[in-house]
């Protein structure tokens, strides 16, 4: 490698750093720094006079290495990267000092300190210039085919919408028919429409549509690859099948909680959870006689924090339909708060209401009883507001419990090496500015499987997440960041701790000709965050761009070199 | 000592933290010059060696600044950053070096004048405390 010459431009920002930091000062100053070769300030390097400026420079002085000393990073590294890139200079051979955010702006009265201070950052970007190296950013194909996993109506709706722009679809779906929960709901709010004609419509758009290949009865039994390549393995009834697929969505729903004993559900007869309801009143049953609703079930307390959140509107629509179907009988609901979220749960609450249903609140700290041994007959509450114990008449006390993670989630999100919250549900990479990606490249996640959502919100999460895995498979390839780690397998003791720290499960241990353990990084998983870096005892393992030599070069020149205070004295 | 002016390294992740400095420097907010940044992906990336390497070299100094609990932008960095700031503190009690000289905090990219107000208090702090043994023995070795 030809030797090392870093060309320094100092930025005044008009007046932004020039107003306070003495800019020809640091300029001066950097001429005399290590392996600096060439050092100049602009009034706005990131103008075309000052890109300009940095080409020629380079091939004038036979640059090979570039510090700008400016703004921030976060606003313009790409544009300085390809204007080095543009001069034939590698764009991971650029460095970036921020002298605006991080000096003249935040200290406007110390003119004096804020040079001194520059004068430092910028031997900081030297430095760690001086020992930068070329890299290249890797580029992976995509296959345009994706793996829909659950064909409940979040994943219904993301395979439809996927086939639908013509990509193969391969949707699996643990039971023998489509639908999830979806299936064994009577009618939906709002509307009142039965639940079975959506459905209708969500599947069509699946089985009608030859880029879907569906898996009845099907389980993902393992999966290995990375985004534009996976490799999964379903059992089918007819046996293994092995597929290839770009994307992953995660569409696996959630169950209904029934927490055993509580309320005697179980034990006593007639008392039911609304989905029991809910295919009673599917096989035509409305004459349960007077109904008591017990709400939040197994929510919002210590063992389960989270509310249910659609089992307000759950109660409201199935109170109102037993009260209509049976205006003589007492229907009442036990509720802790009442959360009709949105403009139509509220309706729905009040249309409720007017029916005849009455809400009665209890607090947790006295819940209400079942009465009865065989059968149940009552309802013992202590009402909050009146301060008394009384009895209701009940046939049938339905409790409203909560959706709940899958207990098959846990396994699928150790295949897939995506998070799960506490509760057992997928953990997305943001909340909201990523609601429908995991931190994993190429998959993602949609419905209930990540916390209960209604019907509504699982086919727009699905089609949301359709949105996001077609996007890579339209590009065809993707472009992979070049800072990831490295193994130097010399180096390499084979400890592991590389593979437990790496939050993307792209370490793996593998064996060398030898036969010796050793560490080795997907660098398409690897997302570069450098955790292994630094916690490889051997130093085995480096973050490229971010090198131990690099930091420790930045430490060294901070801490050892003279105070730059300059001419001031 | 009242006139001591320590000199602090900051190690901030690219996504919050660094974020959180510019955020802080575009409202304009006024702190001591006392800090200088190096940036990293991630908080996780700093190796204790590092932290080492700066105070037993005669920095005052070292903040290591990530994203709060639950944003990491890598999942978990920033727990095992927390994880290793408890370990690493010990570790440099052990070396004649006062626990605070060494802190980790969390800013995030919105936080700008949380990022002020951290590093203003942080910086109060360490003047207080004066010059680590290290830094006192260079300076006398220097200039006696």
């Amino acid at each position: 490698m030809s030797r090392v010459k870093v060309g320094v431009f100092v930025c005044h920002c008009g007046s932004n750093i020039g107003g306070t930091v003495d800019v020809p000062d640091v300029v001066e100053y950097a001429k005399d720094l290590p392996l600096v070769h060439y050092s100049e300030d602009n009034l706005y390097t990131c103008s075309d006079a000052g890109l300009t400026a940095i080409k020629e420079k380079i091939k004038e002085h036979g640059l090979n290495r570039v510090v700008v000393a400016s703004c921030t990073p976060r606003t313009h590294e790409e544009l300085f990267r390809r204007t080095c890139e543009e001069a034939g200079v590698n764009r991971y051979l650029f460095e970036f000092v921020n002298l605006r955010e991080h000096c003249s702006w935040i200290h406007m009265n110390q003119p004096q300190e804020a040079t001194c201070k520059a004068k430092e950052l910028v031997r900081l970007g030297a430095a760690k210039a001086a020992r930068l190296r070329p890299l290249e950013i890797a580029r992976a194909q995509i296959k345009p085919a994706c793996l829909v996993i659950g064909g409940g109506v979040a994943g219904l709706s993301a395979a439809g919408s996927l086939a639908q722009q013509g990509f193969e679809v391969h949707l699996v779906e643990r039971n023998d028919r489509l639908g999830g929960l979806t299936v064994d709901l009577w009618k939906l709010l709002p509307g009142d429409r039965p639940a079975s004609e959506l459905l209708h419509t969500l599947t069509a758009r699946v089985t009608k549509n030859d880029n879907v290949t569906l898996y009845l009865s099907s389980e993902l039994n393992e999966i290995t690859g990375f985004i534009g390549s996976f490799k999964a393995t379903l059992s089918t009834p007819s046996g293994k099948k092995d597929i290839e697929i770009g994307t992953v969505i995660v569409a696996t729903g959630a169950v209904e909680l029934e927490p055993l004993g509580l309320y005697n559900l179980g034990k006593t007869e007639g008392v039911i959870t609304q989905m029991g309801l809910e295919k009673m009143l599917s096989d035509g049953r409305k004459d349960l006689g007077d109904v008591v609703f017990i709400n939040c079930a197994g929510a919002r307390g210590p063992d389960r924090e989270y509310c249910g959140r659609l089992c307000c509107a759950v109660s409201i629509k199935n109170a109102r339909y037993l009260k209509e179907a049976d205006p003589d009988a007492r229907v009442t609901v036990l509720q802790r708060d009442v959360m009709a979220f949105g403009t139509e749960f509220e309706t729905e609450y009040r249309k409720a209401m007017c029916a005849g249903v009455r809400f009665i609140r209890f607090s947790p700290d006295r819940p209400p009883t079942t009465i009865g041994n065989d059968k149940v007959t009552g309802v013992r509450i202590y009402n909050q507001l009146t301060g008394e114990e009384s009895d209701l008449s009940a046939n049938t006390v339905v409790l409203t419990t909560p959706l709940a993670a899958d207990s098959g989630a846990s396994d699928l999100a150790q295949m897939l090496k995506v998070p799960v919250d506490k509760d057992g549900f997928f953990l997305e990479a943001h909340l909201k500015l990523r609601p429908v990606e995991f931190a994993t490249d190429g998959v993602f996640i949609a419905g209930a499987a990540r916390f209960p959502a209604d019907i509504g919100e699982a086919v727009a999460q699905g089609t949301a997440a359709a949105a996001k895995a077609a996007a890579p498979m339209f590009a065809g390839e993707v472009s992979v960041e070049a800072t990831t780690a490295l193994t130097n397998p010399r180096l390499c003791s084979g400890c592991a701790t590389c593979e437990a720290v790496c939050p993307f499960g792209a370490i793996e241990i593998t064996q060398d000709r030898h036969g010796r353990p050793v560490s080795e990084v997907n660098a398409v998983m690897c997302k570069g965050c450098g955790a292994c870096a630094a916690a490889c005892p051997c130093g085995a393992i480096q973050q490229l761009g971010f090198t131990d030599s690099q930091i420790f070069e930045m430490v060294r020149s901070l801490a050892r070199d003279g105070d730059p205070s300059g001419s001031e004295g | 000592m009242s006139d001591f002016e320590p000199k602090i390294l900051i190690f901030a992740c690219n996504w919050c933290s660094y974020a959180g400095a510019d955020m802080a420097g575009v409202s304009r907010y006024q702190m001591p010059p006392n800090c200088r940044i190096i940036r990293v992906m991630c908080s996780a990336r700093v190796r204790p060696e590092q932290v080492i390497s700066a105070l037993t070299q005669g920095l005052d100094a070292v903040l290591v600044l990530g994203c709060h609990p639950g944003d990491c932008h890598y999942t978990e960095g920033n727990y095992l950053t927390r994880r290793r700031g408890i370990m690493l503190k010990n570790l440099l009690e052990t070396m004649g070096f006062e626990k605070n000289r060494f802190q980790v905090n969390w800013v995030s990219a919105a936080e700008g004048a949380r990022f002020a107000q951290v590093v203003s208090e942080f910086v109060e702090e360490i003047k207080a405390l004066g010059p680590s043994h290290v830094s006192r023995d260079k300076d006398t070795g220097t200039h006696a």
